[in-house]
């Protein structure tokens, strides 16, 4: 097997424009089949836009080369429950028809009685293990995960990063995270991209506890001519 | 009398269940008054028949129909919200629809709902009309729920927002339209709202809400023809205040189920 056919996705030279303003540009990057990719970047960075380009969902310029017949699941950072009666059940038989149960057996969400809860009143933790069952229910290759912890309390934020790494491993899923929790990226994550616009690193997550790779993703802007 | 009154309650009946279930998404949406303010556009319409010696109700649909593509290509363009769009035209629709009726008992029958002239034909078409608004909104419901927990989420499941927006609009105008006969263009947008906001009072899931909000609608219209039969006055206020006492009840309801928790 070549290494190319390691690659599950390929980026060059991404550029997005809205309304005159440049939101992304000069992007290139490639992630290897069951990579975890954090995806960290001070606010306005353009991260939430980079995962709208890759799920087709704005006009683009440059490539963007899934792996052929790639399945991909997505979690967006900003949903709104409070005001829809909608249960657990419903939202999920919204997906699909399937096993409902064991889909939140594989987050760890075994009491039924959830099953008639509305989502309005889980707390972040269960809404997020929610959507992330949600995500996994037509058994995706690629998980698309915006800010997988918003919402979470500090002792839950850990326990997502676990559990979403544990499925990684067990399902073999390439997983990109849109995240600021620097401190669980180290432990729990393979590999780092660092945007602002562009691309400010792109490496071993490991090199995260750096603080001055830190000052160099927060800090003034360096852009990277490639990955 | 006796057939027009079961014409009447025919109409009621399936317009009210029809309202009632697409108005659980008004409600959701937040755009419960939109529904009310889609209701006066159809003045002019009516105007319009009466003037040429046309079925008023037919007027009104057109109108309907075409404000409701129009506030939805001017959405798009403006990006302004559906409230703010209809807001802006129904107040002209209204304007203009004054302006056209020259007869003041006719103004009064569009503004009021006028039972007398509910016949067979219009009962045929209530019923057709609310089969099909129901249908049809059981095909969009999901995704406009989807598209309210997260649009993006939509989207990336290949639901066009755009398009089932447009398809909302046109059967709230479908609904407005019919119910329009019963309650008149004042009053019909009640037949979207309260019944909604009555069954969001006592429902935990969305299967139950909506099943009841249809209910709720069909029952008060029920009621509201009834009592107008009886009392012989205008079913239109008789249909609203029947809605509103189901919707006090309901608020009872939740109020002791939560006592008792």
């Amino acid at each position: 097997m070549g290494e190319a056919d390691d690659y599950i996705l390929k980026v060059s030279n991404l550029k997005v424009e809205i309304q005159n303003q440049i939101i992304l540009e000069n992007l290139s990057f490639k992630i290897k089949k069951g990579t975890m990719l954090a995806i960290v970047g001070p606010n306005g960075a353009g991260k939430t836009m980079l995962f709208k380009t890759l799920l087709n969902l704005i006009p683009y310029s440059g490539k963007v080369e899934w792996e052929k017949k790639v399945k991909i699941g997505y979690v967006p950072q900003n949903i709104s429950v409070k005001d829809i009666p909608i249960s657990v059940k419903e939202f999920l038989s919204y997906r699909s028809k399937a096993d409902i149960e064991s889909a939140l057996s594989a987050v760890k969400l075994d009491d039924k009685s959830i099953l008639n809860k509305t989502l309005g009143i889980l707390s972040g933790g269960q809404l997020r293990r929610v959507l992330i069952a949600w995500a996994l229910m037509d058994n995706p290759n690629v998980l698309l995960f915006d800010e997988p912890t918003v919402g979470v309390d500090i002792g839950g934020e850990e326990s997502i990063f676990f559990m979403l790494n544990e499925m990684k491993k067990k399902r073999n899923i390439t997983m990109l995270l849109i995240t600021h929790d620097l401190h669980l990226v180290k432990e729990y994550t393979d590999q780092l991209l660092g945007l602002n616009k562009c691309l400010t690193f792109f490496g071993d997550s490991q090199r995260i506890a750096e603080p001055a790779l830190q000052q160099k993703i927060y800090g003034e802007t360096v852009c990277l001519a490639e990955a | 009398m006796v057939d027009t009154l079961i014409f009447s309650l025919i109409v009621g009946a399936s317009v009210g269940f029809a309202a009632g279930y697409l108005g659980s998404i008004m409600v959701l949406e937040k755009m419960a008054l939109v529904g009310d303010a889609m209701s006066h556009v159809a003045l002019p319409g009516l105007a319009i028949g009466v003037l040429f010696h046309f079925n008023p109700l037919l007027g009104g649909f057109i109108f309907l129909f075409v404000s409701a593509i129009l506030i939805w290509h001017l959405g798009r363009v403006t990006k302004l919200s559906f409230e703010t769009l209809v807001g802006a035209a129904f107040t002209l629709a209204l304007a203009v629809g004054i302006l056209l009726f020259k007869d003041l008992d006719t103004l009064e029958a569009a503004l009021f709902g006028d039972i007398a002239q509910v016949d067979l034909w219009s009962a045929i078409a209530a019923i057709g009309i609310s089969i099909a608004v129901v249908l049809l909104t059981r095909l969009i419901y999901r995704k406009i729920v989807l598209s309210l927990i997260s649009e993006e989420l939509a989207i990336s499941k290949g639901i066009s927002v755009a398009k089932t927006n447009l398809l909302y609009l046109l059967l709230v105008s479908a609904t407005v339209a019919i119910g329009i006969q019963i309650t008149g263009t004042l009053l019909v947008g009640f037949l979207v709202v309260t019944p909604a906001a009555a069954a969001r009072m006592v429902s935990g899931n969305l299967s139950r809400y909506l099943a009841l909000s249809a209910v709720i609608g069909a029952t008060s219209a029920i009621s509201g023809v009834l009592l107008s039969g009886y009392f012989n006055i205008l079913p239109g206020p008789l249909v609203v205040i029947s809605g509103v006492v189901i919707f006090i009840g309901m608020i009872i309801i939740r109020w002791r189920k939560k006592m008792n928790t």
